[in-house]
């Protein structure tokens, strides 16, 4: 690697060529403060808008301070980062951000885990000299997202995440000067603009400007209700993210403490999404095996590839930007809904409780899940099949509020019969999960031969978009796979012009899978964060015992009992859906 | 003048002058002519503004340059009858017996406006009979592209719309920068509030700018232009189609231009009018369709510009130049002007001055030239204050710096800026104070609010000056207004946010006092302020009658009949309605 000599405070150092001031720095240990800057390393996307001006720094020969975040070094160039300049421009700034910001911390949802109040107190600011006039908003709430745009401090950096990572569109800048703010076009609420409720903007704001529908407050008042029987389900990636609430360290599987926690909270039935997991791919792998029965057999009318459609911000992003493709995902619902449907039907008829007198919550690691239970086809009568969605993030508060001591609680096993899972349900928290657990049984399926060999390395990793072959015993059959809506993009717009030569595509709409959903513990823009989490659920699939979806007893049980078999009638009713064109309904009307 | 004509009549177009005349002057002539069967033979033309906007609507007839002042509709059929059939000058509306030799204009230079007022901008023919296209058909034919950069180089010309970058360079770099595609745009934002010497160069004299665009082309190896253009300019636009059609009419534009493989094509895009777009990255991401937001340079435009290809930028003063640079050489631009800043630049000048209106003068030519040689000094004898230079963004420079030579270095030494050419003369009766607050409110609406100091700074630059208008301000308040204007400027992210607060530092630098009494001594020295001013009742005047109190539109004067009144100064807004209705003089202000 080429070097060049930089001096950073008269101490002169050898650094990268082409390296920002920024990642020099860092390299040899001097850590400029930065608030908009965001660099995710594992994911290919930085973000520097240069708009904070709180990581300038002097260099020699230049008029005006620089952002160390944009500015490359050159030969020779002359840093300072600790003159009064510096130091008071930055403070200055940081004053004026302040300024234009409520400072009401202390009842703020992110009081504890800001971007801003952990600058501001390293920064040691303890009087705002400069105040005046805030810009304010009117606050708006989807189904899934707050946005308290007087919170704002214009890092853009969800820009990014919505526009660039997700090319979904649904945010940028309107207005102008003071009054400039992040918005969906023509200042409409989310909920009429192309949103997909995937979250990853809030997965980065640095404050509480975009935050999740908090629905702890109703889950406890449920919990308290002696007339209703709570049933809660986790989905897999939450169980190895939510110790980071509790100071553990990322990648730390806490499954049998969640459980406990859940149980302490006075959930009737803790159950897991692994289950219906397992049950999805039962049906989704079904569905695929016969899409490509048929189409191995010469059927013209067949669509391929099959696209997985266990992410509702997914179905979303396909529902507005390409209601064309509706009928090529598969018409399987997500784990989250058939567990619903199954909780109401299956189990509430198992322990006698009518369905209005049953709730059902989830724990997710995705803010797109509260839109998605909420949708009407999901509902029996107006009941939907799951009431309410508990973010991660929202799970660790309710803990928390209970003064549960998390550190000392003994784990707990999930309850029977929805808490029996497979190694393959595991790994439907993370990018190339659940095309991976679908292989496993359609393989066997397929070939009527036992699979030897269950992990598919092929299909792991984090690249953005992943394509391997599988041999099934003779026939190579092509996968894909696209984490990011923007990734899942690209597939569908090959789709669209007939140069797609996959089988089945697993699409995930948050970058890393829901390990990095919009309802996980912040990353604060640490990509390492996500990759432990990765490595976590690929382990507690390697310790299960059955570790394919179609060996899962409970699962047999299940179809035995009540279902009879995958896609039978009783299985369409319940367990799949029809998707909608969602193209047209953002309407502009004069006021 | 195109020969077809004997006489041409030039009605300046200029904002001044249009609002001064009731009627539209242009087809009044014109009626008036085919009424005397004088439309064949004199052509009336939409000219440029001619320096005298206070004595507007002005107009000059050609070619014997005499100049009119305060024009009115009824005064047409004297001009015609005296002046155009007899050749007689109509005495009681002469400004000036011969134009070019007036006071005004003898220490001007014209090489941008050169053309400007002189020929008919919608006939080629005109521009052509000027030595237009002349350039353009030598650097094709005689001069390799280096060879004609090398000489934009020599001549010092430097960019005209606020940097100051040398343009030969500008093009040098970009003529290296290596892609399948570039572009040459044309920044015709033009944003000053005041300020239209872009939109007299295309109003007056648009072939220049297309020829100089395509100049520009051939040595940095672009075949495409772009003009970037405000759409309140609706005549600019109209007449820069006009004569982009005539161009492309006259195999000046389009392929193989003069027989050689250069193509060239310039295409028009709109601006909506924000100021920061005459930023040139803002101005290319807005003519990409995107938010007008500027972006850290590097890269540059002549890097990575324009859909990311290499970019050429120059402001429409600039390419004016150019074609003259060409036809008269090197050495002669550089032969005007100072040492680091050659040729002319041309100002809008304003404010409280007896002629206002658009000059161009020789670089050097000193600020006290500018305002009483050429602009005749202070209006109704009043002292000289300051003057803004640099438009809104630019610095105040006082009474020492009047003879300070006009350059892009001694502007930036002495705390201010040339910028595109604003320049606004005050006197005694304006206050600094609140001509800063002025400025930061022009740029608190003007700011994108993509970077923190320029969003939040200003405004709170703008608040804090206000407070002090209001005489609510502290001594630690202008502490606090230099830290912040020192930082704001430091750590803006482009020329917007890195100069607003020039008007600040400037006026706390030479009218520190100014400050000093609004906050100490509770005076606005000038008398500008309101909220300073006090009204009072005399004892001696007061006789009761109650008459006051009944007209105060927010009941701050008490008072029994016939006894003294009183006004509550907390509750009083200085509406001064007291005072005119006061029969007796007992209103007093301090």
């Amino acid at each position: 690697m080429d070097t060049i000599n930089i001096t950073i405070d008269n101490k002169n150092f050898q650094v990268p060529k082409g390296s920002s001031i920024l990642d020099a720095a860092k390299s040899v240990g001097i850590n400029i403060p930065t608030l908009c800057y965001m660099h995710l390393h594992d994911l290919n996307t930085t973000h520097k808008p240069t708009g904070c001006r709180i990581c300038v720094v002097e260099v020699e020969g230049r008029k005006n301070l620089v952002p160390a975040c944009a500015t490359e070094c050159l030969p020779g160039m002359v840093i300072k980062n600790q003159t009064v300049r510096v130091l008071n421009s930055r403070k200055t700034v940081l004053e004026l951000i302040l300024s234009d910001h409520p400072a009401d911390c202390l009842t703020c949802p992110k009081n504890g885990d800001c971007d801003l109040q952990s600058m501001a107190q390293k920064m040691g600011i303890r009087h705002l000299h400069y105040q005046g006039e805030q810009s304010t908003y009117i606050k708006d709430r989807s189904p899934a997202i707050k946005r308290d745009m007087d919170k704002c401090i214009g890092c853009r950096r969800c820009l990014t995440m919505c526009n660039e990572v997700q090319t979904v569109g649904a945010l940028s800048a309107i207005n102008r000067g003071f009054m400039s703010v992040m918005a969906p076009p023509f200042q409409m609420n989310l909920e009429d603009s192309v949103c997909t409720y995937c979250g990853q903007c809030v997965a980065v704001c640095p404050t509480a400007a975009l935050t999740e529908i908090d629905h702890t407050a109703k889950v406890i008042r449920l919990l308290a209700d002696p007339t209703k029987t709570v049933v809660v389900q986790t989905a897999p990636a939450v169980r190895a993210a939510l110790g980071e609430e509790f100071g553990y360290a990322p990648g730390t599987l806490v499954t049998g403490k969640m459980t406990a926690a859940l149980k302490d909270l006075g959930f009737d039935y803790v159950f897991d999404t692994d289950f219906a997991a397992d049950l999805t791919i039962m049906e989704e792998g079904t569905e695929l095996l016969d899409r490509l029965t048929r189409h191995l057999n010469g059927d013209p009318t067949v669509k391929l590839p099959l696209l997985t459609s266990c992410c509702p911000g997914w179905v979303n992003f396909f529902e507005h930007q390409f209601p064309d493709m509706k009928d090529i995902p598969s018409t399987a619902r997500s784990p989250q809904q058939m567990f619903g449907a199954i909780a109401k039907t299956y189990f509430a008829e198992k322990i006698n409780v009518k369905r209005e007198d049953m709730i059902v919550v989830s724990v997710m690691p995705c803010l797109a899940k509260k839109y998605e239970c909420n949708r009407d086809e999901f509902k029996t009568d107006g009941n939907p099949d799951v009431d309410y969605v508990l973010s991660t993030r929202e799970l660790a508060r309710l803990i928390k509020q209970a003064s549960i001591d998390f550190d000392s609680l003994d784990p707990a096993e999930f309850d029977h019969p929805m808490g029996e899972s497979s190694g393959a349900s595991v790994i439907f928290g993370t990018t190339g999960g659940v095309i991976e657990a679908a292989v496993r049984t359609a393989y066997e399926v397929f070939t009527k031969k036992k699979l030897h060999k269950v992990d598919f390395e092929q299909l792991r990793g984090m690249e953005w978009i992943r394509e391997s072959t599988v041999d099934f015993d003779g026939t190579p059959i092509k996968i894909g796979i696209a984490h990011g809506l923007g990734n899942a993009r690209k597939l569908l717009q090959d789709i669209r012009d007939g140069k797609s030569h996959y089988h089945a595509i697993e699409i995930m709409a948050c970058p890393g899978g829901c390990i990095g959903g919009g309802g996980q513990p912040l990353h604060h823009g640490d990509s390492n964060i996500l990759l432990a989490r990765q490595k976590a659920l690929y382990s507690e699939d390697k310790s299960k015992v059955i570790r394919k979806s179609h060996e899962n007893p409970s699962i047999i049980k299940l179809y035995d009992e009540f279902l009879g078999k995958p896609m039978s009638v009783k299985a369409h009713h319940l367990l799949h859906t029809h998707y909608f064109d969602k193209s047209n309904h953002v309407e502009i009307t004069k006021e | 003048m195109s020969p077809k004509f004997k006489k041409s009549i030039l009605v300046c177009n200029g904002s001044s002058c249009l609002q001064a005349s009731k009627v539209n002057l242009i087809a009044e002539f014109q009626a008036k002519l085919k009424e005397y069967n004088l439309d064949n033979e004199i052509q009336v033309v939409q000219s440029v503004c001619f320096n005298k906007c206070t004595l507007g609507p002005n107009i000059i007839i050609q070619p014997e340059n005499v100049e009119y002042s305060t024009v009115t509709k009824e005064d047409i059929d004297d001009i015609i009858i005296i002046h155009l059939l007899n050749n007689k000058i109509v005495e009681r509306l002469v400004y000036n017996q011969v134009y070019e030799n007036s006071g005004s204009t003898k220490k001007q230079y014209r090489i941008a406006l050169r053309n400007c007022g002189f020929i008919n901008p919608e006939v080629i023919d005109d521009y052509i009979e000027k030595d237009g296209y002349a350039a353009l058909a030598k650097c094709l034919t005689e001069f390799t592209p280096q060879e004609v950069t090398q000489q934009i180089i020599k001549s010092g010309l430097r960019g005209r719309g606020g940097g100051g970058f040398p343009t030969g360079v500008k093009w040098d770099i970009t003529s290296k920068s290596v892609a399948d595609q570039k572009y040459v745009v044309c920044n015709a934002d033009e944003g000053d509030p005041g300020a239209f010497m872009d939109r007299s160069v295309l109003e007056g004299d648009p072939h220049s700018i297309i020829e100089a665009m395509a100049i520009c082309g051939y040595c940095i190896g672009a075949d495409k232009g772009i003009v970037y253009i405000r759409a309140e300019y609706p005549l600019a636009i109209k007449r820069l189609k006009i004569a982009l059609d005539q161009a492309k009419e006259y195999g000046l534009l389009g392929e193989k231009l003069f027989g050689t493989n250069f193509n060239f094509e310039i295409d028009i895009k709109y601006g909506a009018g924000a100021f920061v777009c005459g930023e040139e990255t803002a101005l290319i991401h807005s003519m990409e369709g995107l938010r007008g937001e500027p972006t850290l340079k590097p890269p540059f435009p002549s890097v990575s510009g324009y859909l990311e290809k290499p970019t050429n930028v120059n402001n429409v003063e600039t390419f004016a130049n150019i074609p003259a640079i060409i036809n008269k050489g090197a050495d002669w631009f550089a032969s005007i002007g100072t040492e680091k800043s050659k040729g002319t630049k041309v100002f809008a000048l304003a404010g409280k001055i007896n002629n206002v209106g658009l000059i161009e003068v020789p670089m050097g030519t000193t600020l006290r030239e500018v305002i009483y040689d050429i602009g005749g000094g202070i209006r109704d004898g009043k002292k000289f204050k300051a003057v803004q230079t640099g438009g809104p963004s630019g610095g105040c420079l006082t009474e020492k710096h009047l003879d300070l030579p006009i350059d892009f270095d001694s502007l930036s030494a002495a705390g201010s800026m040339m910028g595109s050419g604003g320049m606004i003369v005050m006197d005694e009766d304006d206050c600094m104070v609140s001509m800063a607050r002025f400025y930061l409110e022009f740029t608190v609406e003007e700011s994108c609010g993509k970077c923190a100091p320029c969003r939040i700074g200003n405004k709170r630059l703008h608040e804090m000056l206000t407070k002090l208008c209001d005489d609510k301000g502290t001594l630690e308040d202008l502490d606090l207004l230099r830290n912040l204007s020192n930082v704001v400027k430091d750590t803006s992210l482009c020329g917007l946010g890195q100069t607003s607060p020039n008007p600040i530092l400037s006026t706390m630098q030479n009218f520190y006092d100014e400050y000093h009494a609004h906050v100490v001594d509770h005076k606005c020295p000038s008398g500008q302020c309101k909220s300073f001013m006090r009204y009072y009742i005399s004892e001696q005047n007061c006789i009761g009658c109650v008459v006051c109190a009944r007209n105060c539109p927010v009941n701050a004067i008490s008072g029994e009949k016939k006894q003294l009144h009183v006004i509550d100064q907390e509750i009083c807004i200085k509406c001064g309605i007291c005072m005119d209705k006061c029969k007796f003089d007992a209103i007093t202000l301090n």
